[in-house]
């Protein structure tokens, strides 16, 4: 049996988006920027793609923009603000925990002579809004914050995130990291308030390669690419037609099967955790087990083991899953959200991310469970030692 | 084709009544390594071997030929006629061509007459061309003691003429020196020890030891990448992959923690001579250098070595980690080595490991082992997988 419990790293694309996608390649090919009628039929698709995601987020289809991922939307809108309003300011705010998408861009502005702060969480996650708060001054111009975390699952309170930043200092751009969020809990970007938000299409079982941006209108970016000026200038390069409507068709999809594909992974992951508890002892769930967590993710560390080790016993059973560190003497491999959440050297060394998807049965997850507990016991058998 | 690379090897040429068998393997080697790169002849005349190509080739062809052993010098050049007017166009053409990407202020002809039926000779020879680069390239000199720059015309069966010479590895042709089994891990030293042994004429073949699942798959990919490398220098390989988990296991349950790395290493080595014994391979070679780690100090080595009947080759064992790190670099398999993925998990490794163990007390702690059957099962499990030398080239 074949049981994939990785969808946090990547999913397989439902097949209507697989056919949407041949559809585009075989038959409209047309680049969009060209003068005639097959330019035309491919730029249609592009924007009814574009209409889908908008209903889908709450928003107009003109603040929706395609990108070819989740780093690039990440890139876009972060340079793209720090860029555009530096001389109102050089502090911006981040997590400890964000993907290193984001990260990455905030130490090279760091190195670059930009003041950062980095919140704090708690011991699941939750940033600090009281740090938020104070840290938050007249020349702060950005907060990028992660709505859900890839490796925990925390869901941040962005509601209340928005009140504190635009109570403090309303010019303060928020933009947040929706790329696991997105698709596995409900979001209406109006209501929201954040200014801009990335996506990703490989997350949600739509392809590789594809994914966007939400700019709330009115909100400014700087272009960091530069060529023919496609997506209004912030994404030049002909456009990824097939992945574009590949990823109109996986949201489509799941729109309309929303609540019913929700309560599923729900219902798969509560069975998991259960069975877990029941059958292995010396365990620690690292994410919570309530709406804080995305309904997708369960990080669970086994003390005694290493991550690394149980991920190739279960690999060998057709399990597949990820862990917070790889097996190896160096620290380096270590997860910075592991650590930031205050995890022990040893919880780090046996975490476990499992993460669901809608097709993921029961019986998948008492095969899996199965043979979890006797991975565990066979690898705590040799190092107990 | 009228472009040139003029090949010398030095050890073959001493010995004696072999000699043509060690050309004839040379001369295969050679005809292995370009194989693909356009069109080209491979031929010998009078003591050299040559082989004629177009100007585009000549360049990956003159890569591919440093890495076969045997070869002391490569010299690209031109062949032409035996006619002095065409010498004299070539002769210039090259030296143009060297001083275009080379600072060369002085020069010096020398001509080899091979073929004395050719009416002018050498000095001759070499004053009308001398005369011609000083008419035709204003700013070059003539030094004929240190010049910056040789252009060697030899006149054998055709005219050759060179102005660059580059240096190959040395070394016999692979093949001609027997057979041995490289312990391949996934580490600097092991591939090292492998070309080093290689050079020596010696068709190798590899095993690779893991742990998997206490290892990564990545670590075998590796391994199979450091053979393709290898390969390069000595001809298609079969790799065995060799699991040794359940060894590792038993010698865990039963045996001192401080000697899991000992024992496993003599388990190792039963089963590469196991595998040596059943292929006719004659020598095992480790990439050992002594005192580098808990394993490699002289009282582990009589340890290891005492399970084995065959000749052990060490070539780095009286080498630092800094010189076998170069040639790691130079032979082009240090980046490889260095990815982050471990042929032998953490996990059995002890945290105070014997360095001074004694063969009375491993071979009393290897008494609780089924020794046979563990190397048996082992070898009845292994992979054996073909590394073929055209497949890994680009």
């Amino acid at each position: 049996m074949e049981v994939y419990l990785d969808n946090s790293a990547t999913t397989r694309p439902r097949d209507e988006v697989i056919d949407s996608m041949i559809y585009m390649l075989k038959s409209v090919y047309g680049n969009p920027s060209s003068l005639h009628r097959k330019g035309l039929e491919a730029e249609k698709e592009i924007e009814k793609s574009r209409t889908i995601i908008s209903k889908f987020l709450g928003v107009d289809s003109k603040e929706i923009f395609f990108t070819s991922g989740g780093t690039e939307s990440n890139n876009i809108a972060i340079q793209g603000i720090i860029k555009r309003y530096a001389k109102r300011g050089k502090h911006i705010i981040t997590t400890k925990i964000e993907h290193p998408s984001v990260l990455n861009i905030f130490k090279y502005y760091e190195d670059k002579g930009f003041e950062v702060t980095y919140l704090n969480v708690n011991e699941k996650g939750i940033i600090d809004l009281k740090q938020l708060e104070d840290s938050i001054t007249d020349k702060t111009i950005l907060v990028s914050i992660m709505m859900v975390n890839n490796e925990i699952g925390t869901v941040q309170p962005i509601k209340e995130i928005v009140e504190i930043i635009k109570k403090k200092n309303k010019n303060v751009k928020l933009h947040v990291d929706g790329v696991q969020a997105f698709g596995k809990i409900d979001i209406q970007l109006k209501n929201l308030g954040v200014d801009v938000f990335s996506f990703s299409g490989h997350k949600i079982h739509g392809p590789k390669g594809v994914g966007g941006l939400y700019i709330k209108n009115g909100t400014v970016l700087e272009p960091i690419i530069f060529g023919g000026n496609q997506e209004r200038g912030l994404k030049s390069g002909t456009e990824n037609t097939p992945g574009i409507v590949g990823l109109g068709k996986a949201v489509e999809i799941i729109k309309n099967n929303f609540e019913d594909e929700k309560n599923h992974i729900l219902d798969v992951k509560k069975y998991f955790i259960d069975k877990v508890l029941e059958k292995i002892d010396n365990i620690k769930i690292n994410s919570y087990t309530d709406d804080r967590c995305a309904p997708h993710i369960v990080n669970i560390s086994f003390i005694g083991v290493k991550g690394e080790v149980l991920l190739h016993y279960l690999e060998e059973d057709g399990i597949f899953v990820s862990t917070g560190s790889a097996c190896s003497s160096h620290k380096k491999g270590r997860s910075h959200v592991l650590k930031s959440i205050g995890l022990k050297e040893e919880e780090i060394e046996g975490a476990i991310r499992f993460s669901f998807a809608f097709y993921n049965t029961k019986e998948e997850i008492e095969y899996a469970v199965d043979r979890l507990e006797k991975s565990v016991r066979d690898i705590r058998k040799i190092m107990m030692r | 084709m009228q472009r040139i690379v003029s090949i010398s090897f030095g050890e073959i040429a001493l010995k004696g009544l072999n000699r043509s068998y060690f050309e004839k393997k040379l001369l295969n080697q050679i005809k292995r390594s370009i194989k693909g790169l356009g069109e080209s002849k491979v031929y010998r005349d009078q003591g050299k071997i040559y082989v004629i190509t177009d100007d585009e080739n000549i360049e990956r062809i003159v890569e591919k030929l440093k890495k076969v052993f045997g070869i002391v010098y490569i010299s690209p050049g031109y062949r032409v006629e035996k006619d002095i007017e065409k010498m004299i166009e070539k002769a210039i053409e090259s030296v143009k061509q060297t001083i275009a990407h080379k600072e060369v202020r002085t020069f010096k002809v020398q001509v080899k007459r091979a073929d004395k039926k050719f009416p002018i000779k050498s000095m001759d020879v070499a004053r009308k061309i001398g005369a011609a680069i000083l008419r035709e390239i204003k700013v070059l000199k003539v030094d004929v003691n240190n010049p910056d720059l040789l252009v060697k015309v030899d006149i054998r069966d055709y005219c050759y003429i060179y102005t660059d010479k580059i240096k190959g590895y040395g070394g016999l042709p692979v093949g001609t020196n027997g057979r041995a089994l490289l312990l391949l891990s996934g580490g600097i030293d092991s591939p090292v020890a492998g070309f080093m042994i290689a050079k020596r004429g010696v068709s190798i073949d590899a095993v690779h030891f893991h742990s998997y699942p206490f290892t990564s798959e990545r670590a075998e990919e590796k391994v199979k990448k450091l053979a393709g490398l290898l390969s390069e220098y000595c001809g298609n390989m079969k790799l065995y992959s060799v699991n040794i988990l359940p060894i590792q296991r038993e010698i865990n349950e039963k045996c001192p923690e401080d000697e899991m790395t000992i024992i496993s290493r003599r388990f190792m080595m039963r089963i590469a001579e196991r595998i040596a014994e059943k292929e006719g391979i004659d020598a095992l070679i480790t990439g050992e250098s002594l005192g580098q780690v808990a394993s490699q100090t002289i009282k582990s080595l009589n340890v290891t070595n005492s399970v084995v009947k065959r000749p052990v080759f060490r070539p780095l064992i009286g080498m630092d980690k800094v010189e076998i790190t170069e040639i790691a670099m130079d032979i082009g398999t240090y980046e490889t080595s260095i990815l982050p993925y471990e042929d032998c998990c953490t996990v059995f490794l002890p945290k105070h490991p014997v360095t001074r163990p004694k063969l009375e007390d491993i071979e009393k702690s290897e008494a609780s082992l089924d020794v046979e059957n563990l190397v048996e099962d082992a070898i009845r499990k292994m992979k054996i997988i073909e590394i073929n030398f055209q497949e890994n080239a680009e």
